[in-house]
């Protein structure tokens, strides 16, 4: 089985820890705030000068000045705050924000992360990615583990524009859960069904799995399709 | 007595020039200040350069700027999100320039150029395309770039309240790049929902003293700037 968006989403806010301070980026880890478990006191950062994001506005109820990055409209937790943007960029560059969870078009195996340009593509933008892949010490990239052509997007090396070299930490995917150490990527989990054969068949740089590799512990309701062996 | 009142968005605009640099504050819709960059559209000023996070949207505000083809350069992080149509056309037909930089570094350069720093060296982009050709430094061990300040002419912004001596105060996200900007540019001009007397204004809610600010407009909401719509489409 693969493993949901919804799926991808649930497993990264299981490792969220309390009194984390945490940036989300667009795709994948715009699910993780459902996720969060309502007991665990967890702080979402949005770059436009918010610390304590809550869930989206109901519609009718949406207040016209407060957005998140991504330009939709949300409310705020209890102990939220709001600032200007150099301070948000503050917590960001300065490392303040604890953990960044992302999506990518390519990780390698080193950490090298590209995420904001696709060769070719007509016109650039980069927004704050690459003062998250600079800045942030816990850099999660959330995304499908192979691309929308079933070519894997961990590679021995990036062939798109890097957003930072050596930044990423971990990898959540639809098959598996890999950790970036400097000996190369360990598997540390695989999607239930699944085993370590099949996720090193759908990535391109080599997986040393990790002697205590386990299931992905995720509901069954996050469970997708099954894969042909 | 101080008076940084103007009585209309035409007037606060009238002296920007062709091939002047304008900041122009706001992210999403918080902090934009579309009347203002609609009464330049009118004023006619052209072969502008523009620092803003982003290209605007549509055809109004700065995306209808842009559209005018007024705007020679844009200074910016983002300039292809969703309904910046206008951006991408003149883009791919090499008619208007970029430079795009790291969000978190454009602020820091705005920040750089109200504070009357030189510069300053951050690891964000070493090693990227976005850093080629610029100088770095090894700093505590890690490889950093030199970034400049960036200075305006001219900064158009929004805040929610403001008074005659241009104290300005922000609603939730609306402070975004706006209090930056204020203290980056000759003229700084801003409009704000309400004008209120001297003294209304909490000391401690005041965002943008006025010592930075030159005129002050009072004015209504462009009708464009509450979109919430986007809201439910994303939460399907």
């Amino acid at each position: 089985m693969t493993l949901t968006r919804e799926g991808v989403a649930y497993r990264v806010a299981c490792d969220l820890p309390e009194g984390s301070y945490v940036n989300l980026g667009v795709g994948i880890p715009t699910l993780i705030p459902t996720f969060l478990p309502a007991e665990k006191e967890i702080f979402v950062h949005s770059e436009n000068g918010i610390l304590g994001v809550g869930p989206y506005a109901e519609p009718g109820a949406e207040d016209p000045d407060l957005v998140n990055a991504t330009k939709e409209y949300i409310t705020l937790l209890k102990g939220a705050s709001v600032f200007d943007h150099a301070l948000s960029f503050t917590m960001i560059r300065g490392g303040h924000i604890t953990h960044s969870v992302i999506g990518a078009m390519e990780v390698a195996a080193n950490g090298d992360l590209a995420n904001w340009r696709v060769p070719g593509e007509k016109v650039p933008g980069v927004g704050g990615a690459m003062d998250l892949a600079f800045g942030i010490h816990n850099l999660y990239v959330a995304m499908t583990h192979v691309n929308n052509k079933g070519a894997p997007k961990i590679l021995n090396k990036c062939t798109f524009p890097l957003t930072a070299p050596r930044c990423v930490r971990r990898i959540y995917t639809d098959i598996a859960l890999i950790e970036i150490t400097p000996d190369g990527l360990v598997l540390r989990e695989v999607a239930p069904g699944l085993d370590a054969k099949a996720v090193q068949a759908k990535t391109e740089a080599p997986l040393r799995v990790a002697d205590d590799c386990r299931d992905m512990d995720v509901p069954a309701e996050f469970h997708g399709i099954r894969l042909r062996a | 007595m101080i008076d940084k009142t103007v009585a209309t968005c035409s007037e606060a605009v009238a002296k920007v020039f062709d091939g002047a640099t304008i900041m122009v504050g706001g992210f999403g819709s918080p902090g934009i200040p579309s009347m203002l960059v609609e009464a330049l559209r009118k004023q006619g000023a052209k072969n502008l350069v523009v620092i803003s996070n982003n290209a605007g949207s549509d055809d109004w505000g700065l995306g209808g700027l842009i559209q005018d083809g007024r705007v020679r350069k844009l200074v910016a992080s983002f300039p292809n999100s969703p309904g910046a149509d206008a951006f991408k056309d003149l883009y791919m037909k090499g008619e208007i320039e970029l430079e795009l930089v790291p969000q978190g570094t454009l602020i820091e350069r705005i920040r750089a150029g109200g504070a009357g720093i030189g510069g300053f060296y951050t690891p964000t982009g070493v090693g990227t395309e976005l850093a080629a050709g610029k100088e770095t430094r090894v700093i505590n061990g890690r490889e950093q770039v030199l970034e400049s300040p960036l200075y305006a002419d001219f900064t158009l912004i929004k805040a929610y309240r403001g008074d005659r001596l241009g104290n300005l105060t922000y609603r939730l996200a609306m402070r975004n790049f706006n209090p930056i900007m204020a203290t980056a540019a000759d003229v700084v001009i801003a409009e704000v929902d309400e004008l209120v007397p001297v003294g209304t204004l909490g000391l401690e809610e005041i965002h943008t003293p006025g010592i930075f600010v030159d005129a002050v407009v009072k004015v209504e909401r462009h009708p464009r700037l509450f979109e919430p719509q986007r809201a439910r489409r994303a939460k399907k």
